[in-house]
């Protein structure tokens, strides 16, 4: 919806502004009633029924059910109708689309540190074109923080060991705020930056006129060779000591367990810094930990190359086995069970 | 007047429990819940002044968008303590230990509380706990938000986290004790014929509170301790690199600090239920069901913790869920406020102090309740949480609510606590200054929020400022408008007219003793004929007993 002209509402410039400013439109009109409406019959009330004399006494009066029925029935209501309407707002909007162009955010004491897939890197300014859906991949090196931009009514908690995500599609050129807004530390208040929207054509330039840069999926290669991951998954992830990385994103994983995990970016992110937590189906907890070796940065550098690999075919993909055949993998004794380090 | 005054015909001893023994020694040893209620007051009127001249720094500061009366480090440092001296020594004592240990006995007919020396001992965990946390304070502060959220806490920051959580930590037990205390003393004390739904609401309403004190409690001595063992041997608990999870610090925080807001608000309610019901000389509108809301508020509070991490990387689901039941909590709150209202009607209302505190309370309540419904709906919340909007939502709930709670019962009950009244007309003056101050202080804030205006920021774009100026205006008549009454109740102890034992002409039993009552409460057990706040016509209550009203409507 179109607010612009309404004053104390930030500008709104994403596909879910407006939708946000919607239910917070209803959920004020609703609040404006109930105030007015109590505010109004307490006045009324104590102006008219105002003690006249020091010695009257009004006639008592016990209760009523029908009243109290319906003043909790009715209240109750309003209440679902605002919890469907937030609810299934938030719920679209947890759930980024597929098509989305990813960027990776590092929060850090006290700065944005972000990369486009493409290669460029800013610090405390996002640049994002309009009309295309644009999907955060976050985490930290240090403390919580919190990547919020008021113009777009979103906001998440970036979490150290974790990676949070979150979507917008911006819908408007312009100059918005950036804001920390989970409490960090001394600076907290300067953790702040800019979102630059702008027109398709105007963001291809400004992405072509930063060409020196090396995009995450190249530098996550040489990451991958001077590492060392190379000797045992293979120079292109065709696996070997390892299990085979190509093709591994996205796709289900069969654990020495029984269990099977989906590989997303906190299952490549635990591989790496815990790799004994979950064990791929076949293979001994001969990996170390990079834990302390590699930072936030370059983990999401060596995220994006794996994320890059295609597919090798199938005879060394880990993939889930059938059933029949997952009940008689037996693990090997030397496997720890899936959780323990 | 006069006619009222005779109800139990109290025989006016010039022995009270201000003047049965003297010396410094007989109050630091006083068994007496009165004068462990007035221990309490001074301790916490002392913290509640250092909460606000924090409060004070934080607004000049934010005057200007630059940082310029505060840098960074001790801003979030005044923040920090602030939150931790209001909530933890002020907002969670306020009501129950000063107002409910001087009342809860004398309200159900009792010589005491069922355990005096713990009674006692409670005030000295609490001193306790308040000197440890003004040592951390005096010793370099503390700066990771009241809240104490990991990883910051436990690895990041520099300043005295252990000893501040240490303080809290120890007051803790003070509040499990007051709890465990009012619940025995609720059910093993009554007087004769002090049934249970004869009881005032007040004393609903800290039977509620009591059992959050005593379930909730626990559960941040946990989490301190945790925090504490974290930070000093690095157990591992909250840190991801060595298997933890620093959001499980906020579940477990919220999991008492969400129902700690009930410890706040609901001892509140019950002084509004006096008030609303005894100024306007009604009995409450559904009794029943305000008793009843105390419970289901002191329930359902247990289980809404999550609506603090709808965007901590909670799940979807757990987020969807934690949003409905923080929806059903509201409907009890809805309920009360209803019937306040309606008690009301066709009642015969003054307008002396403590009622207008009252019907301040239900107005500023509202919108506190009302605003958090905005917190509740999910995709909101997402937009709001962090801002300014939670700030002005939660100051609602606990300065509008909770401190002018206690300041209306503070002023109703003052006759009976010191013997004296405090004087009207400065009265009813401070209150309305009270209420204009808070809303300017705190309506701007709601405003700020939802433009993006982001808590703990003591630096802020420049649009901000205009609404900023307005608030920090309403701050400080707000503050003047909390300093007159702090200094016409201290001249009235000395120069207030002398009360009377029944100054206002109430069935209530802590009436139907002399002002200020003697050690024991009451010459003799009283013995409870009339339902709660059963008045009557003035020349049927002569008669002790005879004045069960048979014409109660059903509306």
């Amino acid at each position: 919806m179109q607010t612009s002209w309404i004053p104390f509402v930030p500008p709104s410039a994403s596909t879910l502004s407006g939708k946000v400013d919607a239910l917070y439109f209803y959920l004020s009109g609703v609040t404006a009633f109930f105030v007015l409406l109590i505010f109004g019959v307490l006045i009324f009330f104590v102006i008219k029924y105002r003690r006249r004399s020091p010695y009257e006494i009004p006639r008592p009066i016990a209760g009523s059910h029908k009243l109290e029925m319906l003043w909790s029935v009715i209240p109750f209501l309003i209440a679902m109708s605002m919890f469907a309407w937030g609810a299934q707002l938030y719920f679209q909007n947890r759930r980024p689309p597929t098509n989305a162009v990813e960027v990776y955010v590092v929060g850090k004491q006290w700065m944005w540190k972000i990369q486009h897939t493409t290669g460029q890197r800013e610090i405390n300014e996002l640049h994002v074109p309009v009309g295309r859906r644009v999907k955060l991949i976050m985490t930290t090196e240090d403390v919580i923080h919190d990547f919020f931009i008021p113009a777009f009514r979103i906001k998440a908690d970036v979490v150290p060991g974790r990676y949070t995500t979150q979507w917008f599609e911006a819908t408007k050129p312009g100059t918005y705020h950036l804001f920390c807004a989970e409490y960090c530390g001394m600076n907290h208040s300067g953790m702040i930056g800019s979102v630059v929207v702008m027109e398709p054509t105007e963001f291809d330039n400004w992405l072509s006129g930063n060409t020196n840069q090396q995009s995450p999926a190249v530098a996550g290669q040489q990451l991958y060779q001077t590492l060392g991951c190379v000797s045992c998954h293979g120079a292109t992830g065709e696996g070997g000591r390892g299990p085979a990385l190509g093709g591994v994103f996205g796709s289900q994983v069969f654990l020495n367990n029984g269990q099977t995990v989906k590989a997303d970016e906190a299952y490549i992110r635990e591989s790496i810094v815990n790799p004994q937590a979950k064990l791929v189906n076949g293979f001994g907890p001969i990996m170390p930990t990079f834990q302390g070796q590699i930072s936030e940065e370059q983990l999401v550098q060596v995220l994006a190359f794996i994320k890059s690999l295609p597919a090798q075919g199938s005879q060394t993909r880990p993939t889930a086995p059938s059933p029949a055949g997952s009940a008689s993998a037996a693990p090997s004794p030397a496997v720890q069970p899936a959780g323990s380090k | 007047m006069k006619a009222m005054e005779t109800f139990v015909t109290p025989t006016p001893s010039r022995v009270n429990y201000l003047n049965a023994t003297y010396g410094l020694k007989s109050w630091l040893l006083t068994k007496d819940h009165k004068r462990i209620a007035l221990l309490y007051l001074g301790s916490i009127s002392f913290f509640f002044l250092i909460g606000g001249l924090y409060a004070m720094a934080i607004r000049i500061e934010l005057l200007t968008p630059q940082a310029d009366l505060l840098q960074s480090t001790t801003y979030n440092k005044v923040f920090t303590q602030h939150g931790i001296i209001m909530v933890f020594f002020f907002l969670i004592p306020s009501i129950p230990a000063t107002l409910g240990n001087f009342l809860v006995p004398m309200m159900i007919g009792a010589k005491d509380l069922a355990f005096p020396r713990i009674n006692l001992l409670s005030w000295y965990i609490y001193m306790l706990g308040g000197i440890v946390t003004i040592y951390a304070l005096l010793a370099g502060g503390i700066d990771t938000g009241w809240t104490f959220y990991t990883p910051f806490s436990t690895s990041f920051s520099n300043s005295y986290v252990v000893a501040a959580g240490l303080g809290i930590f120890i007051s803790g037990f003070s509040s499990i004790l007051t709890g465990l205390n009012f619940i025995v003393t609720i059910h093993t004390m009554r007087a004769p014929g002090m049934t249970w739904f004869r009881m005032p609401l007040f004393i609903w309403s800290h039977y509620a509170t009591s059992l959050v004190m005593i379930l909730g409690t626990p559960v941040i001595a946990i989490t301190i301790l945790l925090l504490a063992f974290e930070r000093l041997a690095h157990i591992g608990i909250f840190d991801p690199a060595a298997g933890g999870d620093p959001v499980l610090f906020q579940h477990l925080f919220w999991f008492y600090s969400h129902p700690a807001v009930y410890i706040m608000v609901l001892p509140g309610m019950g002084v509004v239920s006096e008030l609303i019901a005894n100024f306007s000389r009604k009995n409450i509108f559904g009794y029943s069901f305000v008793a009843f809301s105390s419970l289901a508020i002191a329930v359902f509070g247990f289980l809404v913790w999550g609506h603090h991490l709808f965007v901590a990387s909670q799940s979807v689901y757990a987020g969807m869920i934690f949003s409905f039941l923080s929806f059903a909590v509201a409907i009890p709150s809805a309920i009360k406020v209803f019937n306040w209202t309606a008690t009301l009607y066709k009642g015969s209302i003054s307008y002396d102090t403590p009622m207008l505190y009252a019907l301040g309370f239900i107005g500023l309540f509202t919108v506190g309740g009302m605003t958090g419904l905005f917190l509740a709906a999910l995709a909101v919340d997402v937009h709001v949480s962090d801002t300014y909007f939670i700030v002005a939502h939660f100051h609602y709930i606990m300065v509008g609510g909770t401190l002018l709670a206690y300041l209306g019962g503070l002023h109703y009950w003052w006759p009976k606590i010191s013997g004296r009244m405090y004087p009207e007309g400065w009265g009813r003056f401070s209150a309305l200054v009270v209420f204009v101050g808070f809303n300017l202080t705190f309506l701007p804030q709601f405003v700020l929020g939802y433009m993006g205006m982001p808590r703990r920021y003591h630096v802020y774009p420049p649009e901000f400022q205009v609404l900023h100026v307005l608030s920090s205006a309403g701050a400080s008549i707000l503050g003047i408008g909390l300093l007159i009454p702090l200094l016409y109740l201290i001249w009235s102890m000395r120069y207030g007219k002398i009360a009377a034992s029944n100054p206002w002409n109430l069935p209530g039993l802590e009436w139907q003793t002399s002002s200020p009552p003697p050690t024991e409460n009451f010459e003799l057990t009283p013995v409870v004929t009339w339902e709660a706040y059963e008045f009557a016509p003035a020349e049927e209550i002569q008669v002790v007993g005879k004045f069960r009203d048979t014409s109660v409507e059903e509306v």
